[in-house]
């Protein structure tokens, strides 16, 4: 198919549709309400249900009942909608329902602001909700990464019955770029049947499926959160994604980055190269499971003297990072949050600065 | 080699049209593009800002603080605006809303009565396409021919008002041309 030119946010609702979600349910917010927006007029077409809740609270749970039905679902907010919307998450997780979150971060702590932000790192990666649970995380860094993340995002959240989610921001939420639906992006279909509340007629069988989350027994519960340990282990394994940008050089610095982030941080690396200057960045794609071994390998080639962290934020990936760089570097951080993103000179500014 | 171009306007000018129509030819043209646009908390006939990036590489940082050049559509726009052109680039005026210049002697202005021409081809709200079209042919950043036709698809749904949009585009080609 030839490219489109796309908001982000009607690339990610073409994608869901193509990769098969025939329910969707929001409230909307910005900067992400041209999601909901797009689905209220595409998804009736394909025999979907769109559906605008009362409160993201509500929608939470919409989701849950549909996934516990075998549907396949999404939900799109933004940051304090997302906040809302945790309680539901941690249920998801815990009863192993598939079903997957869209968050178009903006600025906060509270209702913040509006402009592009990467503030909800630890939100995302580290939880949100109660319990001992955790999403699978992706990152896009443009329209068309958001677009082939939203494929890949159903056929994760069904191989693992997990909520996965897809941390954009503002900025890739309302620009443009061209986009292109490949075929080979489809979803595989789901295992639904083992597991979903779907009637057992629907599926022919004599089993009943339960979808719950409340284990009183404790050694249940222990074992129902073994059963997710198991699920978390099996991502560090199979689903780390993450990308190194000018590292087949002797790089002196080596910045660690994401999403809108990390495009500046390349254009800043490129503007540096031009003056003799060669510093690296690792940009992971998955936030959860975060790439742990690939950042310690970059950050300790011999060449490289220290690593940066930066974010629009005030310091969240960066604990990740210098988790992993398990002291072999200096690990520095910088960021500006609030809609300010830093620009490509003040990162050269920065870089200078440990050089 | 990289361009930036920032379209600036009040809302309601057609402006973040312009500005993917323009993105939307380059595309077809096979470069790399990137549509930008300013959001916030703006009420109508506030000021609407976008920015597009055309490229012959992967686009990196979405942020342009000094563009190539500028297509100012109002006053406040070309106020705001003009003194981060870079140098050598055009500074786009449109003459029926701006009385005043950029000051700037290093870059090339393009002054063109945009909605006068718009009115005469049949409706001010033709007023971003003769911009576009002054700019686009002036500028020659994508093919005339190839423009007019993403135009033509843009309004397919409103056929009615095209033939009137191609007008106002020929008559934004023969202004710059006669600039």
């Amino acid at each position: 198919m030839a490219k489109v030119l796309m908001k982000g946010n009607e690339a990610i609702a073409e994608a869901a549709i193509r990769a098969g979600c025939t329910n969707y349910f929001a409230y909307p917010i910005t900067p992400q309400s041209e999601v909901a927006e797009y689905l209220a007029k595409r998804l009736p077409e394909v025999d979907g249900v769109f559906l605008q809740g009362e409160s993201e609270v509500a929608v939470g749970y919409m989701i849950f009942g549909a996934a516990g039905a075998g549907e396949r679902v999404m939900t799109t907010s933004s940051s304090p909608g997302v906040s809302l919307m945790s309680e539901a998450l941690s249920y998801i997780a815990a009863a192993q329902c598939p079903a997957v979150f869209v968050n178009i971060v903006r600025g906060g702590p509270g209702l913040g602001g509006i402009l592009p932000s990467q503030g909800d790192y630890f939100q995302a990666t580290k939880g949100g909700g109660h319990g001992d649970y955790h999403l699978l995380v992706l990152a896009p860094d443009g329209v068309q990464e958001a677009v082939e993340m939203t494929m890949q995002a159903f056929t994760l959240a069904e191989k693992y019955r997990n909520p996965v989610m897809i941390l954009g921001d503002g900025m890739i939420g309302q620009m443009m770029e061209p986009v292109e639906f490949r075929d080979d992006l489809k979803s595989e279909p789901s295992n639904k049947d083992d597991w979903a509340t779907n009637g057992m007629s629907t599926r022919g069988s004599k089993k009943r499926n339960l979808v719950k989350s409340l284990f009183l027994d404790p050694a249940e519960l222990n074992n129902n959160n073994l059963v997710l340990k198991a699920k978390y282990d099996q991502m560090k394994r199979e689903e780390v994604q993450f990308e190194i940008y000018n590292d087949d050089t002797d790089y002196q610095v080596l910045i660690t980055s994401y999403g809108t982030m990390s495009r500046v941080c390349r254009t800043a690396i490129d503007m540096l190269k031009d003056e003799g200057i060669d510093v690296a960045m690792f940009r992971p794609k998955t936030l959860f499971p975060f790439p742990e071994k690939a950042v310690y390998d970059a950050a300790v080639k011999e060449s490289c003297k220290s690593v940066i962290s930066i974010e629009m934020s005030m310091g969240q990936m960066v604990e990740d990072v210098e988790r992993c760089v398990k002291g072999q570097r200096p690990v520095e951080f910088y960021g500006e949050c609030g809609g300010e993103i830093p620009s490509p000179e003040k990162i050269i500014e920065i870089v200078k600065g440990l050089i | 080699m990289q361009t930036e171009i920032k379209f600036a306007g009040f809302g309601g000018q057609g402006i973040l049209l312009s500005a993917k129509l323009l993105a939307y030819a380059a595309m077809k043209q096979g470069a790399e593009v990137a549509w930008i646009p300013s959001y916030g908390p703006e009420m109508r006939g506030g000021t609407a800002y976008c920015t597009v990036v055309i490229s012959d590489k992967y686009i990196g940082s979405p942020i342009i603080k000094n563009p190539t050049h500028l297509v100012a559509m109002n006053r406040p726009s070309l106020e705001k605006f003009a003194g981060d052109v870079k140098p050598g680039g055009i500074v786009f005026i449109n003459s029926s809303l701006i009385p005043v210049r950029s000051e700037r002697e290093d870059i090339m202005e393009l002054v063109v009565p945009v909605n006068d021409i718009a009115i005469e081809a049949g409706s001010v709200r033709a007023a971003n396409i003769v911009a576009l079209a002054a700019f686009a042919a002036k500028s020659g950043l994508v093919d005339l021919d190839l423009l007019k036709k993403c135009i033509k698809e843009e309004f397919a749904a409103k056929a009615k008002i095209i033939p009137m949009n191609m007008t106002a585009f020929d008559a934004g080609v023969k202004a710059a041309q006669e600039s």
